[in-house]
């Protein structure tokens, strides 16, 4: 079987998974419908395995297979073919999205137990590994967008997973218009490739587009930007994303799945996907590295503040992406995959971690009110660790070599790139306070009432549902963890996922350690051979003084997180009152939604109620309306002819034959 | 001596036609009308035509007009009323028949029929005889021969059912329905079989 | 006479039977004179089989004939229905058909 036989199997299963729970939602029970959601990704996997290995069998410069199943549309010039392309990158991406969603569905098949929506659920969560993987087989344009598409309909889905629940429906519609926002950019930019180059195939766009191109000419440029739209509404980078928080009202494998590993990392996806355009236009990469920049550390610094734990883990998630997209768009593009990689083990843990809290907590969200569970539950505590560690970056972990990697390629570029690495040592150090706040705050001192039943008793608290933003009543009829809340030390197979993660976020990242082996870089450099930026090394000792520097800035931030939260636990208090505007402008999230409310969405509103009332009242229903008065009026005029009387309808008879006859007689003279 | 009889026929079958028009009771108009009629059948002997004119006066003025004096004592007849409601129509009418015969008139004689002018081709003595015209009906027009029989048939059975004695309910709710009209015609039911029930006027 | 006379005659009568039927209110008159319209065409029909030389125009003449019998029966038919159930017999009378 070829690999791109397998690239085939690799996106069946998921959609056979997806379509056979919907259709047999009824008649299957719950833990079937679960264990068959996770097999079909775990067969993907499988298969994702087995198109490595057949890739591996080929010479490193001929990894590039592309398979077509029939023609798409075939019309006028335009040949778009339903085609996947298996190279290198794809097969990275597919192994790391099945992978990861495999223990993920594992995860949930416990968590999601209690909840009404069991087998919606995993149909869903099946539907979006599907269109994930179109998504990264695709192998033209059309069927990226299709892809695309396909995820952010599944993103939404599972965000207002519990859809009677206000604020859920809400941060789904906002995470779709805003996912909208980016397939328009995306869309244009296909078409802005397709009236330049002709075509929508990978192969052929990346071949010729140098050809056509020269460097930094505006269409090229524009192209790359509408990219760029497209990418950053997907990965949630500054402006577009204040999408990513508010998506947090999804349950928590969602959040960990979607909003963490994989969805969120499309964008990074296609910027290295599509590298050939970006090194044409070095101008819009630079915007993509600036603005990857800038988010970075904007998100970095609202997480020091946040007290919501899944929407803190949410701007840790958009840092984090930061550093891939700086990474794929100043050339360093080995290094940002491994970075996609390695955070989407311990994002991943993190938010596994932090389901089994909030879960503990029944519900409750508030960092405020949780402390000691590192005393209640300690195998949720010991992964959650992990997964800090490696966010963190703490040397030896897998965020430590990936993160650390990036960097030092862009302090071998040198030139201006030289403040990404001083930035983002920055970023790394804030990341490093905020994780272990977390950590702190939720795991160390005394057991709050939740963390005390459960050692004293047990079991989980319980809690009536509702709504903390709302404070309206929960319906749990749609779904909502029930009255039977699952964590991590009552759910092998939560413990099963969890303990892998914790095991590839601690030592994931020794496969690519500077001078001792490459193994992700030897896989992906030939995708990125046609690029000038990959020929940048960073020499092994530049790359070993940087870990070194990196090594010492977690630790740094992790004894201030220490002060601040352990030691001196009254600290925090003071520092808020020092700098209560600072912290009041964090706190608010640098007021990006209050900004596009006022410059975005008013707008929008106003346009419409004019539409409404001007447009469609006047001009519309004048027609309407008009074209009905006269209709009518004709009408009642005509109607006279119909008298009832016989003589007069005669008389029009043979008036109308004396009139022809008098036409007639003057036409033959 | 022909053009006298033709001039003679012709005052007569227009003398008879202005009168149907013009004569109120409609009585006299069915007997203008069978002046009109014999008129032509002089008309058609003029026209070597001796079958047709035997016809004419034989189904027309014998039979129909029969009929037509049938109905007229049946019904009875009234004067009409002087008003017109249609406005113009009294005025338009006389000028659209002038009109219609103006042109009917030069469309014949501006054709170029060449025969128009003469007599006619000389014609075998049996040139209007029921011999010819059988021959003709019964092998050249056959179809039409016998459909026009199937015609009267139906005109027959159409007839019977049209003026056929109603339930009297049915011929009373008939006669009480309103109608936008000047001067309903109030007449009362002769046979005595239908005025059984009460309130009937004696005639 | 030569056949012309004949035919102007006939559309002469011919006219006079429509101005007939425009002027008159009664059924009865109305359809005396369709019977003159009928006879108008039926003499214009004999003039020309005699001035073509053929009995077919007469033989078209009896089946107008016939066609007028048979209508005269229908039409007195339903003056007759309308008699026996009191309408009035003037068309400008029953108008119920209107716009």
């Amino acid at each position: 079987m070829s690999a791109t036989s397998w690239g085939w199997l690799v996106l069946l299963f998921p959609l056979l998974g997806s379509i056979a729970i919907a259709v047999g939602f009824r008649a299957l029970p719950a833990r079937v419908a679960g264990a068959i959601g996770t097999a079909t990704i775990g067969i993907a996997f499988l298969c994702g395995v087995a198109m490595l290995v057949n890739l591996l069998g080929d010479a490193p410069d001929a990894r590039h297979h592309a398979s077509s199943l029939w023609d798409y549309a075939s019309v006028a010039g335009l040949d778009v073919k339903l085609g996947i392309f298996v190279d290198p990158l794809s097969t990275f991406m597919v192994l790391v999205v099945t992978g990861v969603s495999a223990l993920i569905h594992l995860y949930s098949f416990g968590y999601m137990r209690s909840d009404e929506g069991y087998h919606r659920f995993f149909s869903y969560l099946n539907f979006f590994v599907f269109s994930m993987l179109l998504l990264v087989l695709a192998g033209n344009f059309v069927l990226l967008i299709v892809g695309w598409a396909f995820v952010g309909f599944a993103s939404y889905a599972l965000i207002s997973f519990w859809y009677r629940r206000t604020t859920a429906t809400r941060a789904g519609m906002k995470a779709f218009v805003i996912n909208v926002v980016g397939d328009i950019g995306l869309v244009l930019a296909a078409l802005l490739i397709f009236r330049e180059l002709g075509t929508f195939e990978y192969g052929a766009v990346f071949a010729k587009a140098p050809e056509v191109f020269s460097t930094n000419e505006w269409t090229i440029t524009a192209i790359c930007l509408l990219l760029l739209v497209g990418a950053f509404a997907k990965s949630a980078q500054l402006p577009l994303h204040t999408w990513l928080p508010d998506a947090m009202e999804g349950p928590t494998p969602v959040s960990s799945l979607i909003h963490a590993a994989t969805m969120v990392t499309a964008g990074v996806y296609l910027i290295a996907r599509t590298h050939v355009l970006f090194v044409l236009a070095p101008t819009a990469a630079d915007v993509a590295a600036f603005t990857g920049l800038a988010t970075l550390l904007v998100a970095a610094t609202i997480a020091l503040v946040m007290t919501d734990l899944k929407r803190a883990i949410a701007y840790s998630t958009m840092s984090q992406i930061g550093y891939m997209v700086v990474g794929v768009s100043i050339g360093a593009y080995s290094a940002g995959m491994f970075h996609l990689m390695t955070h989407a083990f311990f994002k991943a843990l993190l938010f596994m971690a932090a389901g089994s809290i909030i879960a503990a907590m029944a519900n409750e969200q508030n960092i405020d009110r949780m402390s000691g569970f590192g005393k209640a539950m300690r195998f949720t505590s010991a992964t959650m660790l992990c997964g800090g560690l490696a966010l963190a970056a703490f040397p030896l972990t897998s965020g430590f070599f990936s993160k650390d990697e990036i960097l030092a390629y862009a302090g071998a570029r040198g030139g201006m790139y030289v403040t990404f690495t001083v930035l983002g040592y920055f970023g790394a150090f804030l990341t490093a306070i905020y994780t272990f706040r977390l950590l702190f705050r939720v795991l160390h001192g005394e057991p709050c009432p939740e963390a005390q039943e459960l050692i004293e008793t047990g079991h989980v608290h319980h809690a009536h549902p509702f709504n903390p933003a709302t404070g309206e009543e929960e319906d749990t009829e749609v779904g909502f963890p029930g009255a039977e809340h699952h964590i991590a030390e009552q759910s092998p197979p939560m413990r099963i996922a969890m303990a892998v993660l914790a095991f590839l976020a601690l030592f994931g990242g020794l496969v690519q350690v500077p001078g001792v082996d490459n193994v992700i870089a030897d896989f992906l450099d030939p995708v990125f051979a046609d690029s000038p930026l990959a020929a940048i090394h960073p020499s092994t000792s530049w790359s070993w003084i940087g870990l070194g520097i990196g090594a010492v800035i977690s630790l740094a931030g992790i004894g201030v997180a220490h002060r601040l939260y352990v030691a001196r636990p009254e600290a925090p208090a003071r520092l808020k009152e020092r700098f209560a505007l600072v912290h009041t402008f964090l706190f608010n999230k640098w007021y990006f939604d209050e900004a596009i409310d006022l410059f975005v969405v008013r707008p929008a509103l106003a346009v419409g109620r004019f539409a409404n009332r001007v447009f469609e009242r006047a001009v519309v229903d004048g027609l309407v309306l008009g074209t009905e008065d006269v209709v009518g009026g004709s009408g009642r005029v005509v109607r006279f002819v119909q008298s009832g009387f016989v003589r007069s309808y005669a008389l029009l008879l043979i008036a109308g034959f004396a009139g022809l006859a008098l036409y007639f007689l003057l036409s033959s003279s | 001596m022909e053009a006298v009889l033709f001039f003679a026929a012709a005052i007569g079958a227009l003398g008879g036609a202005i009168g149907v028009v013009a004569l109120r009771n409609p009585f006299y108009g069915v007997l203008a009308l069978i002046v009109h009629l014999f008129s032509l059948a002089v008309l058609f002997l003029l026209l070597s035509s001796a079958f047709v004119a035997a016809a004419q006066v034989v189904v027309y003025a014998g039979a129909v007009m029969v009929l037509y004096a049938f109905v007229v004592a049946y019904v009875g007849g009234e004067t009409e009323p002087i008003g017109d409601p249609i406005p113009g129509q009294k005025f338009l009418a006389p000028l659209l028949g002038a009109a219609l015969f103006i042109e009917l008139s030069i469309a014949v004689l501006g054709s170029s029929l060449q025969a128009l002018d003469t007599h006619g081709p000389d014609v075998h003595a049996g040139f209007g005889d029921p011999a010819g015209i059988g021959r003709l009906l019964l092998e050249r027009f056959l179809l039409p021969f016998e459909a026009s029989s199937i015609l009267l048939l139906l005109a027959a059975v159409g007839a019977v059912v049209l003026a056929a004695r109603r339930e009297p309910s049915e011929e009373a709710a008939g006669g009480s329905s309103e109608h936008s009209s000047e001067a309903p015609a109030e007449r009362s039911e002769d046979p005595p079989a239908a005025s059984f029930h009460a309130g009937g006027v004696p005639s | 006479m030569n056949i012309e006379w004949y035919v102007v005659l006939s559309s002469l009568l011919f006219a006079v039977g429509a101005m007939g039927i425009l002027i008159r209110r009664s059924p009865i008159v109305i359809l005396l004179c369709l019977e003159l319209m009928l006879n108008a065409g039926n003499l214009a029909l004999v003039a020309f089989s005699r001035m073509v030389g053929n009995q077919q125009g007469q033989v078209f003449a009896i089946v107008v004939m016939v066609v007028a019998a048979c209508e005269v029966v229908v039409g007195l038919g339903l003056i007759v229905a309308l008699f026996r159930r009191k309408l009035p017999l003037d068309v400008d009378a029953l108008r119920e058909l209107r716009g």
